[in-house]
């Protein structure tokens, strides 16, 4: 057995590797020793547990082994399997994991205090009952609230936004009802009241991420990363464990900070999003108004665009989420590289909540083997759209939108956009004239200097390799 | 008679253990506090969540400052990371996993939680960590 001191060391070691691990991700260039890090850390914190816990019974350890082995294989079948597309989908589902397990631990620890140190039954400390009612709670809102993502970001569920009435009503009853069973639950230790605090957490997390809208699906991923983490923390409260407190506080501030970030891509209020109701999948076709006059649009073809693309010296490249739906990034870096081979520059600028999870695109963008050294985020590209010859937007729309710049009764006004509407000729590949999540109509499209390319972004990337070879 | 008498020695002998440990526990909460009474105007009396409390906001502190200095295209990969370390929650699994049976009448629902709980822990280290791995080995330079 383990010296407890010494154990409390090494989970401090496991820590602060955990601190080194976020730090590599400054750079890609740090990055991968980063994550082994990682792995090293939460290899020292496995072991010192199994080490502290010995001696370990014939059967218990076989069920541990059978535990990681299963667990372990599905978790390796889907890190290796999963499509770059979908990762925000698998990101909220291990969230969900995070929450639910954190659920379990703290039910754990209330049948069985002894194993953690904790005092036998019935005579837990209240403050220890406190931060396990916490912990089970937050997980519990982190596994519901994830669970609903996920079926909204794997188009298992609409992302329409689903507002009942008096949904706010009703949170803020559940919310006072949750206070109440974590003070009966500190005074009784009643196990009922435990589950009480559980059902009421998990049908508090489906209603807190049931009226938000697909659009705001970047700030609801990281709001409930940051979700698992204060779970995480409280249970390392619970359990005194330096590991999973430290670890928890870092989680829970990385998950606000791109919450935070995301906001601001949008210039949305954290309160707003939470409020949801805000950004329906498919925007109502400029519901009622549909008939007001618009001048006509310039359409294009694949061998159009590859005319003017060969005609220029910069091209811009601002990629969507269209993009990633069409899987179109292959064919869009092999457009890239024949007009790189013509000696045209080509570089990407990445708008901060493309895509459904912060910095989707780069992702998708380095899987095509784009170098990361092309790619721009939205403060360092857009000096350069007034000396781009070509803006080239695939599946990406609002976060192009002047409107957000001058149209201050437009719902996406405030919001950083990429100035596209600078580069000489703008094209545009779309599926159709139809406006963005926001609903808004982007005007760029009536403009004399942007040519509209219809169809699949797949296709038509494909369609203008063709034209251009 | 005998077979009777031995399961009760067991549990006597387990609830020492038992009883040493909570004894060290206790030992080790009066040095901590010892420790930092020397030092207190307050005499000592700090209770250990304190000490925690402090590690943690310390935590979300560096946190802050870590998360801040990650560059935008890498927030994916940072998501995935923060998602594998978050399961270090693992440890409370474990604790949970190796509970002895005999100890008391919750025990083995106690465990049956652990393994439920080591399972979902694990399903998010191995796939955390590899995903990320497999996400940052793409991000690749010019040329």
């Amino acid at each position: 057995m383990l010296n407890g001191n010494i154990a409390a060391l090494l989970y401090l070691t496991s820590g602060v590797l955990f601190i080194l691990a976020l730090r590599g991700l400054s750079s890609p260039e740090t990055a991968r020793q980063g994550n082994r890090f990682g792995v090293i850390g939460m290899a020292i914190a496995g072991a010192t547990t199994l080490l502290y816990q010995l001696p370990w019974g014939f059967f218990s350890f076989l069920w541990v082994l059978l535990a990681m082995g299963i667990g372990g294989s599905i978790g390796v079948w889907r890190a290796r399997t999963i499509q770059m597309t979908a990762m925000p989908q698998l990101v909220a589902l291990f969230h969900a994991l995070v929450g639910l397990a954190a659920v379990f631990v703290a039910a754990s620890a209330l049948y069985g205090p002894q194993g953690f140190g904790l005092g036998l039954p019935n005579s837990i400390h209240s403050t220890t009952l406190f931060e396990m009612s916490l912990g089970a709670a937050i997980g519990a809102i982190t596994f519901t609230g994830s669970v609903i993502a996920f079926l909204k970001l794997d188009g298992r569920m609409s992302g329409n936004p689903i507002l009942l009435p008096n949904r706010h009503a009703i949170n803020i009853g559940l919310g006072i009802l949750l206070a109440i069973f974590i003070f009966a639950f500190i005074a009784t230790e009643a196990h009922f009241v435990f589950w009480l605090i559980v059902l009421v957490s998990f049908a508090l997390g489906v209603l807190l991420i049931v009226p938000i809208g697909g659009a705001d699906m970047p700030v609801v991923i990281s709001m409930l990363n940051s979700y698992s983490g204060w779970a995480a923390a409280a249970v390392g409260f619970t359990l005194s464990n330096l590991a999973l407190i430290i670890t928890g506080a870092l989680v829970g501030s990385s998950g606000a900070i791109l919450s935070y970030v995301m906001c601001k891509g949008m210039n949305r209020s954290f309160i707003s999003v939470i409020l949801g109701g805000f950004g329906g999948e498919v925007a109502a076709p400029a519901a009622g108004e549909g008939d007001v006059e618009r001048p006509p649009v310039k359409q294009g073809s694949a061998e159009d665009a590859a005319k003017i693309l060969l005609a220029a010296k910069r091209v811009i490249v601002v990629p969507g989420y269209g993009m990633a739906v069409a899987q179109a990034q292959h064919a869009l870096r092999e457009m890239a590289d024949i007009l790189k081979s013509k000696g045209i520059d080509v570089k990407y600028a990445i708008h901060p909540v493309a895509g459904r999870m912060p910095g989707h695109m780069n992702v998708l963008l380095a899987e095509a083997n784009v170098p990361y050294d092309e790619v721009f985020e939205l403060e360092d590209i857009n000096p350069e759209f007034p000396g781009a010859d070509v803006a080239f937007v695939i599946g990406a729309n609002d976060v192009t939108n002047p409107a957000a710049k001058t149209d201050s009764s437009s719902p996406i006004y405030g919001m950083p956009i990429l100035d596209v509407e600078y580069a000489k000729d703008v094209l545009f590949v779309k599926r159709g004239l139809g406006s963005g999540y926001a609903g808004v109509e982007n005007e760029l499209f009536f403009r004399n200097n942007t040519t509209m390319l219809f169809g699949d972004a797949k296709k038509m990337v494909d369609g203008i390799v063709k034209a251009l070879g | 008679m005998a077979t009777e008498i031995d399961p009760q020695l067991l549990e006597k002998i387990q609830g020492a253990a038992q009883a040493a440990r909570h004894a060290a526990d206790t030992a080790q909460n009066v040095a901590d506090q010892i420790a930092v009474g020397a030092s207190a105007a307050s005499g000592g009396a700090i209770d250990p969540f304190m000490f925690r409390l402090a590690i943690f906001a310390l935590a979300v502190i560096v946190g802050y400052y870590v998360v801040w200095a990650v560059t935008p295209s890498l927030h994916t990969p940072l998501m995935s990371v923060t998602n594998a370390i978050s399961s270090v929650i693992v440890v409370g699994a474990l604790l949970a996993a190796g509970i002895d049976e005999s100890v008391g009448e919750g025990s083995s629902i106690a465990r049956f939680f652990g393994f439920l709980a080591l399972t979902l822990a694990s399903v998010n280290i191995f796939g955390g960590f590899l995903v990320t791995e497999r996400m940052l080995s793409m991000f690749k330079k010019k040329g």
